[in-house]
């Protein structure tokens, strides 16, 4: 009967509660939406494994690194593999058509990544072709490429046309790896720049740098480092996870700006349900006097105000949420091809359940005192 | 209306050879702190109610008499005087044991009605039982009891605003008498009804009283609702002028 009266009582100002609960519902989403945005933002750092290591010119990204130094990375106790890799910015048919290309040394660079998932006679039919690529799940998807399709790019950095065969498709380990993006060979990059441009041969972009433990890499870093220290090219070695984290540190301010939009969304709505559980509770001044006085405890009448109000919010948030999948679902097909891994992420519903709690516990806070404090024989002269 | 009104030495009398009486008031005052000003609202009343009463308080309105109905329930506290009812001074109770003690023994019953608007008769009779430790099918038969007393066995799946004023009346008396309390408070119990709904409330109170007993205090200024009491005393600018016999006492 208690809960009865609960449930029912929601539902006795019937416009006002649907408004409030379209509020709640809209909050949920534009909340979960945010936290998403926010969440892609740093999926990349996320996914980066903390076994490996990115050896880069301690000047700039855009400045690059001799190829030699790989064997003396690779001496280095604790070391166990090591990728060159060197970003290509090819352009496929339109600059819009954006999408990520490197050339890594192969097999090693997958042998580092064990989140591609990807059968091993396209790796053997891979190793066989110069000019072959491999490219992940996402990126076969969007452009509808199959095996054997040919994917011509316009160098920009390296100038000229470039055609590439496509020996394998890759996927992911699971939706929070990255697969929009193509390698190639090394060697193949290197080769012709090398009849183009003698000077710029042998150079690379980084070096991906796999360890045996993941909790020595500050160490590992650090000696990296210090092997090439007073060389022509010192070197800069963080973990993948730094180095992706210092891309997204540029664009820090929007993010900070989302996050904190996002809370503001559930100040608001904070504002709007304690408005009206304001509105209930004075409209039913006589009738919580009434119960009162038929000696039910001032803590009973706090009871159902904050039964009330917090039935409201888990109403509006379990709502809220359902709907977050769909609609992050859409939202995934217009900024897909900006952010390559944009999903709801358990910590995101939490956050949602946890915020619609807060907002049902707050709003009922000030009501639920004057009720508790209304003297009986006040409340019963009042007349809604 | 009493034609040869006994004197209030003759009420005094009986109570004095009867047992004490169930409400005993002594210089009862009541006032209300308005700014720094007390506005004095009853001043120095004196009362006996015997058990088994069906009292009936007139006065015009302000006179005080919700102030007096509501201090004898234990919804607001006396500001001087002594109040004591079924032989406890329950002035000297907490707030908690006042909602405990006013759960036990005062049936409530109201102008207005004041039923849960969300709750079915059967429900909102059954309301003051969720305070005892009654098990559901005895609750169950209770209300269908008082529910029946009341002659509403057939609407206890209605809600308030699917019964008349008087029928809400009624459901409020079956939720009054749910408790068997020893006291039953109404404060303008016709006030908001016609003259049949009246009627029938002012009837039901009567057998209430009559045949099973209870005592009954009743605020009302209609004369005609005077003539179910046994008695009647009348308050005016928070003085009891006197208490007099119904006829047909
Ligand atoms: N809470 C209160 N604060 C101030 N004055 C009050 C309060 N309650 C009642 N009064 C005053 O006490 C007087 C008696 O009120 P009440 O007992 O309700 O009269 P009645 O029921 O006889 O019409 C009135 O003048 C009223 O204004
Ligand atoms: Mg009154």
């Amino acid at each position: 009967m208690i809960a009865k009266l609960i449930v029912k009582n929601i539902f006795r100002a019937r416009l006002r509660s649907l408004l409030t609960l379209i509020g709640l519902v809209i909050a949920v989403l534009a909340f979960g939406l945010l936290r998403t945005v926010v969440d892609a933002w740093y999926a990349g750092s996320d996914m980066a494994s903390a076994n490996r290591l990115i050896t880069r010119n301690a000047i700039s990204l855009t400045f690059t690194l001799p190829t030699y130094y790989r064997e003396r990375v690779r001496a280095i106790d604790g070391v166990t593999q090591v990728s060159l890799s060197s970003w290509f910015g090819g352009i496929y048919q339109d600059p819009k058509n954006f999408f990520p290309q490197f050339a890594v040394t192969l097999p090693t660079h997958f042998n580092l990544y064990p989140e591609f998932l990807m059968p091993p006679e396209q790796m053997d039919a891979m190793l066989k072709d110069r000019t072959g690529c491999l490219i992940g799940r996402t990126l076969a998807d969007n452009y509808g490429w199959k095996i054997g399709d040919k994917i011509p790019l316009q160098g920009t950095i390296y100038p000229g046309t470039w055609e590439f065969t496509v020996r394998g498709i890759f996927d992911g380990k699971d939706d929070g790896t990255v697969t929009r993006q193509m390698y190639f060979h090394w060697d193949y990059l290197n080769e012709r720049v090398k009849q183009g441009f003698p000077r710029a041969a042998d150079r690379v972009g980084v070096f991906v740098v796999g360890i045996r433990e993941g909790d020595r890499a500050a160490e590992l870093s650090a000696a990296i480092d210090a092997e090439f220290k007073n060389s022509l090219a010192e070197t800069l070695t963080e973990t993948e996870k730094a180095f992706q984290l210092s891309f997204v540190a540029q664009t820090e301010t929007i993010v900070a700006a989302i996050r904190l939009v996002s809370f503001v969304v559930i100040i608001i709505i904070l504002a709007v349900v304690a408005n009206t559980m304001a509105m209930t509770v004075r409209e039913r001044v006589a009738e919580y006097a009434t119960l009162k006085a038929l000696g039910f405890a001032p803590g009973f009448v706090v009871a159902l105000i904050f039964g009330e109000s917090l039935t409201l919010t888990l109403l509006g948030g379990a709502l809220g949420m359902v709907l977050s999948f769909p609609v992050i679902a859409t939202f995934k097909s217009f900024v897909g091809s900006i952010f390559p891994v944009f999903r709801l992420s358990e910590a995101t519903l939490w956050w949602q359940f946890g915020a619609v709690v807060v907002v049902g516990l707050l709003a009922a806070v000030l009501p639920a005192i004057r009720s508790a404090r209304i003297r009986i024989v006040d409340g019963l002269r009042h007349v809604a | 209306m009493s034609d040869t009104p006994r004197s209030d030495a003759a009420v005094a009398g009986d109570a004095a050879l009867s047992p004490p009486p169930i409400v005993r008031i002594r210089n009862l005052s009541k006032h209300y702190v308005r700014g720094d000003q007390a506005v004095p609202v009853l001043t120095d009343i004196t009362l006996d109610i015997p058990e088994g009463d069906f009292l009936a308080l007139m006065g015009p309105s302000g006179s005080g008499k919700s102030t007096l109905l509501n201090l004898i329930a234990g919804i607001d506290k006396p500001s001087g005087g002594e109040l004591t009812v079924g032989g406890l001074n329950i002035a000297q109770l907490s707030e908690a044991e006042l909602a405990d003690w006013r759960a036990a023994n005062i049936g409530f019953i109201f102008q207005f009605y004041n039923l849960m608007p969300v709750l079915t008769a059967f429900e909102n009779v059954e309301l003051p039982l969720m305070l005892t430790d009654l098990s559901r099918s005895d609750r169950r038969e209770r209300v269908e009891l008082a529910l029946s007393l009341v002659g509403l066995a057939d609407r206890m799946k209605h809600y308030p605003n699917e019964l008349s004023g008087g029928q809400q009346q009624r459901v409020a008396i079956a939720r009054a008498i749910i408790t068997d309390p020893t006291l039953i408070v109404a404060d303008e119990p016709t006030g908001d009804l016609d003259k049949k709904s009246a009627a029938d409330v002012l009837a039901l109170l009567q057998q209430l009283n009559r045949e099973m007993g209870k005592t009954i205090i009743m605020v009302t200024h209609d004369p005609g609702a005077v003539r179910a009491a046994r008695h009647v005393t009348h308050l005016e600018k928070g003085e009891l002028l006197g208490t007099e016999v119904v006829s047909g006492e």
